[in-house]
């Protein structure tokens, strides 16, 4: 038999020398320089091409500068409240996110019910499932005249067309993750004998957590596009009225400032769900 | 032997398909297994051997015959038939300690204190060498992992019969070696019930008392036992020269490859060729 050699390693040249920064540091570059260096670079162009085509004379939106020195006051103190719908814009932005609060939860609750149900009997599938098909393509706006009908009043109706609205992709989706459990872990219930609530709650409800949660996060985005529009419509305290009151006082400015923050909100409110979700879930989601 | 610990009889299973089509898969099987028993089931894709083990598990109905374990009649699954699935079937959202702990807790909630449960658990994992992952989650450990946590959990529901159901076939030729020589020790050490699927010959004969062997299907049915009469404890290394290791491991070769080899396009192919095929052996009565 050959006896194998030992083979020589070969001595790499020595090692780059540690720089003088410290670890964390040299990672907080890193991070600054991937992931919010570009995005900062092309917003900084887009401002830029803004603030050209909007310092033309005659240009019907104002640029950037404008904007800023408009709504400087606005910007500064949020909180002011000089009664009745004049407060400032984080009184607004409270007053819409406490009715997505309301209108979310109950799509919530009923949502989650309703999935379960048609997900796990196939007579409430083929029942309900028409009806869902249907109601879910009928824009937000066009609950409001019914639900104003119905309640006589504009708080509880914007509340109603934000349920209306984000229930449907949460009954979906709970329905499709209750339907897909896989059936070995139907197997090991049975094997083990766990009883209907057990089974429910210790495998059901877990290994449906993934889908119901991105029904959840769809349902809070469609949620924050319902109520801006739904409050265009009934006024009060709100930042859909608010930008819609601008719009009449022809304070562009003003609009364009309440855009930033309203897609801020949603953004963070899409954040929050799909991090409460990886909680939840022990980062096992699907997605 | 009317003190048989599992029996199998006159076990028929057919399906029928949403469209009124009839698939007789089992016929008649008669099987008798003593306490303390390793017993192999094998045969070609598709012969229904899985459904025979779930026959036992109670996960189906037999159409027709019955189960009987340790003097009862099986008709519904239970923890006293605990089943090692192919795909490990480990929930993913729990650890491997609370993996064992959902089947610990469930069986043994009256019966032991919480103490003693705990106790249980910890003994099982170390008994499949896994307490040093306890507390990690099924995406965090191999596919080796997962299946002896599979094991453990059966195990720790101390079952009458266990059911391996291809339990390594979802893995790699060494983790598979090692997992069989962990389920040599454990038989050592416990002497369970045990019925194992497996299509893999050399684990049959390195594992089992006796290998039952499985007709092709439809209406498959038992075609050959083969008593497996190697001392235990069993090392692979040295049975290899073995000749009684290697004499079972024909009997079983010969049993799938030539008397129910599965006829398809090679007969065809060897006529167009004009070679003689080979004359079937009579099978044994």
């Amino acid at each position: 038999m050959n006896i194998t050699e030992t083979i020589e390693p070969i001595r790499l040249s020595a090692p780059v020398a540690p720089s003088a920064l410290p670890s964390w540091l040299r990672t907080a570059w890193r991070g600054f320089v991937n992931h919010v260096l570009p995005p900062l670079l092309v917003i900084g162009l887009l401002v830029l091409v803004w603030e050209m085509l909007g310092s033309r004379p005659g240009a019907s939106l104002p640029a950037p500068s404008r904007v800023i020195e408009d709504t400087w006051e606005l910007i500064l103190h949020p909180f002011y409240n000089n009664g009745g719908n004049d407060v400032g814009l984080a009184w607004q932005l409270l007053a819409s996110l406490q009715r997505v609060a309301y209108g979310y939860s109950l799509a919530v609750v009923a949502g989650i019910s309703l999935g379960v149900l048609v997900g796990q009997s196939t007579w409430a599938l083929r029942g309900l499932d028409p009806l869902f098909q249907v109601l879910r393509t009928v824009p937000p706006l066009a609950w409001l005249p019914i639900s104003l009908a119905g309640f006589q009043d504009g708080n509880p109706s914007a509340i109603f067309v934000i349920f209306i609205t984000s229930i449907w992709p949460i009954i979906i989706n709970t329905s499709i993750g209750i339907r897909n459990i896989p059936e070995d872990y139907r197997n090991v219930a049975r094997v083990i004998r766990l009883n209907s609530i057990e089974y429910f709650i210790k495998i059901m409800l877990p290994a449906a957590a993934p889908f119901i949660f991105s029904g959840l996060r769809i349902g809070v985005g469609l949620s924050w596009l319902a109520i801006i529009a739904a409050e265009m419509l009934i006024g009060g305290v709100g930042i859909g009225f608010f930008i819609w009151d601008a719009w009449n006082s022809s304070r562009i400015s003003d609009i364009i400032l309440a855009l930033i923050y309203v897609g801020l909100i949603g953004f963070l409110l899409d954040r929050l769900v799909a991090w409460i979700g990886r909680a939840v879930t022990h980062g096992t989601s699907a997605s | 032997m009317s003190n048989a610990y599992l029996t199998l009889s006159r076990v028929d299973m057919t399906f029928t398909g949403n469209n009124g089509v009839v698939n007789p898969v089992l016929r008649g099987i008669d099987l008798k297994v003593q306490c303390g028993e390793f017993i192999s089931l094998i045969g070609h894709s598709g012969c229904g051997k899985s459904t025979v083990l779930n026959i036992v598990a109670g996960l189906l109905r037999a159409s027709a015959g019955g189960v009987i374990v340790d003097g009862r009649e099986v008709n519904a699954p239970g923890p006293d038939r605990a089943v090692v699935f192919q795909n490990h079937s480990l929930l993913p959202w729990l650890t491997v300690y609370q993996n064992v702990e959902i089947a610990v807790v469930k069986i043994f909630g009256n019966s032991k204190t919480a103490a003693e449960r705990k106790a249980w658990i910890l003994h099982n994992l170390d008994m499949v060498n896994m307490s040093h992952a306890l507390h990690q989650l099924p995406s965090e450990i191999s596919g080796g992992m997962k299946q002896r946590v599979g094991i453990a959990r059966a195990l720790a529901m101390e079952p009458k019969v266990l059911l391996l159901d291809e339990p390594f076939g979802a893995l790699d030729a060494l983790t598979r070696a090692h997992l069989q020589d962990e389920v040599i020790r454990i038989q050592g050490e416990l002497g369970n019930t045990v019925m194992m699927i497996t299509h893999d010959v050399d684990e049959a004969v390195l594992l089992s008392d006796r290998v039952v062997m499985m007709t092709n299907g439809p209406a498959a049915t038992i075609g050959q036992i083969l008593n497996v009469p190697l001392e235990r404890p069993r090392n692979r290394i040295a049975l290899a020269e073995n000749p009684v290791y290697n004499h079972c491991r024909q009997e079983i070769l010969t049993f799938l490859y030539e008397k129910q080899r599965k006829v398809e396009l090679i007969t065809t192919a060897r006529q167009a060729q004009g070679k003689a095929s080979k004359p079937q052996a009579a099978l044994k009565a």
